[in-house]
């Protein structure tokens, strides 16, 4: 091996064999390689990314198949997340339902008890005499998982570029929605909080001045992140007119949600149908016209300080609404009874076992036929949505009168965004094709279900 | 089974609260439930055995619908013919038109493209499956939005279980690939001139499809420290 | 100030063993085989606030042939059995598994006929962690835990007889199905 020698390396000779041709690689000889492949080969490089992978966004397999760097085609592989919770809810109560369905896009889960909670609550028709303090409630929870949803959305974005930082200071973030979640809920993920006719529990002791230390400290702390990342130049570089995506395009692949507000489209279902009160609040819809990822990830970080307001628009009101039910006044739908933690871990409060055990025989009845048979809907179909992080998440529900669903279909916005993934990344480099999928933000636990 | 329509008494009670639906809403019985906790007309002592249930969906709306729903109905049956829509149902304020499966192609082209219409957006497809309506099993559920006029519709296409075929919209809306392919690997509906119509969601040689009333959940009986409790479709029911 | 102020003479003896167990289980490198749920409160615990890289843990080596455990976070799908099975395949010896939350554990709330009823069908489990999803802290529990048993885990002949023990008391300890009685 001669540094100085060009030509072929007359020791390393390519030869011909039964399964092909093999050459002999001794350093420094590359361009024989590539000039000895037949350039009329039409053998395709398929390169298979996932499903276990790190820049793959959980568990999406994304088969492409590349010409040197290009990608010139882009599939993608999903169904290694589906757990059945459709099928599973036929077999659950109405109430039981929402525990399922909290666990699909699990990012966001408030958003998939919401719009679960808002078809039975449409089914029932009780819509209207849900109270207004468990409205309010449902919009906070909603706006607080709507930021720690970006800042997921933005710190996994940042780990598959490889910008670690960007990812320990979303997380660290996080941290903070999460404890809010705790504290209001009882649990960090998967809450189970909205339930048909209301919320689980009321606002706990401190909670309200824990949501204004949490706004006080985001509002320190998110300018900190958009200082890091939005003029950073490598940041700049790897996401602008990545995974362009325009208005028709979007709407011909059913996108919706930051991909569809970075066209400059503002639709957003939180001011064009409103629902859960959402018309009441002064809040603005955030779009910008770069329909690239950079356009879309400025997008989820002015998103956040729009929840920001909405959450302290939340808390003023709430503060305004001591006392008031988290639960519709209907005995024969309302939850039975408010969580608190005892001395074995959260249950059932001891107000509420001490008033079904010794003071009202009806109370038990209720408790009773509630938890074990579940209240009956009447039969019919409905569609209802609600804007998620990631776009309009929808559920379809059919009852047949019974306590449980007939059938429970949810339009996961992470499913139709993802068909947009061929769109956006066909032509470009294998690169993009990590960035292009980060900006759309799928979760594939909404994606398989 | 029974089916038959009945209209409505002037109220219904739901959760103990009266509810007065519209004018334009009847009651369908579309099936007669028997027994329950999972009794079925044995020699039970109970009296559980012998409880019927009817099942009463939203039959077939009057005319006039209310608000745009008319409007819509009209325009469409201008554009695409009387026979293309089966039934009307206007229930819980959203409105639903059965469409006959010959048609669903004209229809939606039509949907998306009149600007009096104009349902850009197809939020989803998905399926259906009610074993008790012979002929006419499997419903394909079609949910379209119109950003302009921001309203929402729905589109139903029943077909019977021994000829599951719908023509896809693809062509008119692209991003009913994968909704469609979803509906047929839990279904079966087949959607021709789908350009690639396979499995998506469960492993490429699943046999059956699993959303299907028939099929089983598939759960295993859960035993700990002797006691065991059956999986979830084997336990007792109320409905 | 330093453990070498405190020794007689400055000398520490210890055995290989001890010194092997000790290297492994400080730097046992998890592998990435995040699914869902569980999988976000992992990452949470290479977050900040429950900080995995104190115990040697930050680095989620995404190629199984560099990582020591595999903690497979979440519900573990039909059609993501046999992809499981050959990244526990490619990861070399020594190796564990830790099954985080109930879904990995034992098909958790999903018994049905997508999801696995429990890793352990496919894959041997070294540690079980119930929860959904379990907090952070349970994690780093269970991981403490793993880590007293790779502390104790010998080498050589020494480690055929361990096996070999431990196998006999695995198949004369009573079942859980035949614990009846408290529930508990």
């Amino acid at each position: 091996m001669s540094t100085t020698q060009t030509g072929p390396d007359p020791y390393a000779q390519s030869q011909d064999t039964t399964s092909g041709r093999v050459f002999t690689v001794t350093g420094q000889d590359w361009d024989t390689v590539v000039a000895g492949v037949d350039p009329d080969a039409s053998e395709r490089i398929v390169v298979n990314m996932g499903p276990q992978h790190p820049s793959t966004h959980g568990v999406l397999r994304l088969i492409l198949e590349i010409d040197g760097e290009a990608v010139t085609e882009a599939r993608c592989g999903i169904g290694y997340l589906h757990t059945g919770i459709e099928k599973n809810m036929e077999y659950r109560t109405w109430t039981q339902g929402v525990t399922f369905c909290t666990r699909m896009d699990y990012l966001s889960p408030m958003y998939n008890e919401a719009a679960y909670v808002m078809a039975v609550e449409k089914l029932l028709g009780i819509t209207d005499q849900v109270p207004e303090k468990s409205q309010v409630l449902r919009v906070m929870m909603m706006e607080i998982n709507r930021i720690s949803s970006h800042l997921v959305a933005i710190a996994t974005g940042g780990m598959e570029i490889g910008a670690l930082t960007v990812m320990t200071v979303g997380f660290r973030e996080r941290e903070l929605c999460l404890d809010i979640f705790e504290l209001f809920t009882g649990l960090r993920m998967n809450h189970a909080y909205i339930r048909p006719g209301g919320v689980a529990v009321d606002v706990p002791e401190g909670g309200l001045d824990a949501v204004d230390r949490f706004v006080a400290l985001m509002r320190k702390r998110l300018p900190e992140l958009a200082a890091l990342c939005n003029q950073n130049p490598i940041f700049k570089g790897r996401l602008k007119d990545v995974g362009y995506l325009d208005l028709a395009g979007c709407l011909a692949l059913g996108v919706t949600g930051p991909p569809l507000r970075s066209t400059g489209y503002d639709w957003d279902l939180r001011k064009k149908q409103p629902y859960s009160g959402y018309e009441t609040y002064d809040f603005d819809v955030i779009t910008r016209d770069e329909p690239d990822a950079y356009g879309r990830f400025r997008i989820r970080m002015d998103e956040m300080d729009e929840s920001l307001r909405i959450v302290e628009q939340c808390v003023t009101r709430l503060r305004g609404l001591e006392g008031a039910p988290v639960m519709v006044g209907d005995r024969k739908i309302a939850w039975p009874s408010q969580l608190s933690v005892g001395p074995d871990g959260q249950g059932n409060s001891a107000d509420h076992i001490r008033h079904i055990m010794g003071e009202s025989m009806e109370a038990l009845i209720h408790h009773f036929k509630l938890v074990t048979e579940g209240f009956r809907v009447p039969a019919g179909q409905v569609y209802t949505s609600v804007e998620s992080p990631r776009g309009e998440l929808a559920c379809h529900l059919v009852s047949d009168g019974g306590t449980r669903p007939y059938r429970a279909h949810f339009r996961d916005p992470s499913f139709s965004n993802l068909q947009a993934t061929a769109a956006m990344s066909e032509g470009g480099m294998l690169s993009d094709v990590i960035v292009a999928v980060a900006s759309i933000d799928p979760v594939m636990g909404g994606v398989d279900r | 089974m029974t089916g038959g329509s009945t209209q409505d008494p002037s109220s219904t009670t739901v959760g103990g609260e009266e509810v007065v639906p519209s004018e334009a809403r009847t009651l369908e019985v579309v099936e007669v439930r028997e027994g329950m906790f999972g009794v079925r007309g044995s020699g039970d002592t109970s009296g559980y055995g012998r409880l019927q249930r009817p099942v009463a969906m939203p039959g077939t709306a009057r005319r006039p619908y209310g608000g745009w729903f008319d409007e819509v109905a009209d325009r469409l049956e201008q554009l695409a013919g009387e026979g293309a829509v089966e039934s009307v149902v206007v229930d819980r304020d959203e409105l639903t038109l059965h469409v006959r499966r010959e048609s669903i192609l004209e229809v939606a082209r039509h949907l998306r493209d009149d600007a009096a219409l104009r349902y850009e957006l197809c939020s989803g497809i998905s399926g259906v499956h009610y074993p008790h309506e012979i002929g006419r099993e499997l419903h394909a559920v079609y949910h379209l939005l119109s950003m302009t006029h921001n309203r929402r519709i729905r589109l139903e296409v029943a077909v019977p279980d021994a000829d599951p075929h719908v023509p896809s919209v693809v062509s008119v809306y692209p991003t009913a690939d994968w909704h469609e392919r979803e509906t047929y690997d839990f279904f079966g509906i087949i959607f021709d001139g789908h350009p690639a119509l396979t499995r998506i969601l469960m492993p490429d040689d699943w046999p059956g499809h699993p959303q299907r009333k028939e099929y089983p959940l598939g759960g295993i009986p859960v035993e700990y420290k002797g006691a065991t409790i059956p999986p979830p479709d084997e336990r007792r029911s109320y409905s | 100030m330093g453990l070498e102020e405190k020794l007689p003479s400055g000398v520490l003896l210890t055995t290989v063993e001890g010194l092997a167990g000790y290297f492994r289980k400080a730097s046992f490198w998890p592998a990435t085989f995040g699914l869902a749920c569980c999988a976000i409160e992992m990452m949470e615990f290479g977050a900040p606030k429950y900080d995995s890289s104190r115990f040697g843990m930050e680095v989620f080596r995404a190629s199984p042939r560099q990582a020591d455990l595999m903690i497979v976070a979440g519900r573990v799908s039909q059609k993501m059995a046999p992809v499981l099975r050959q990244i526990y395949d490619q990861m070399a010896n020594p190796k564990y598994v830790l099954a985080m939350g109930v879904c990995a554990s034992s098909g958790g709330m999903f018994n049905n006929y997508a999801i696995v009823q429990g890793v352990d069908h496919i894959v041997p489990v070294d540690m079980y962690l119930p929860g959904c999803p379990p907090r952070p802290e349970m994690l780093i529990d269970s991981v403490m835990k793993l880590h007293t048993k790779i502390q104790e885990t010998k080498l050589g002949q020494h480690r055929l007889d361990q096996i070999d023990s431990d196998e006999k008391v695995a198949l004369e300890a009573v079942p859980a199905s035949a614990m009846k009685g408290l529930l508990r």
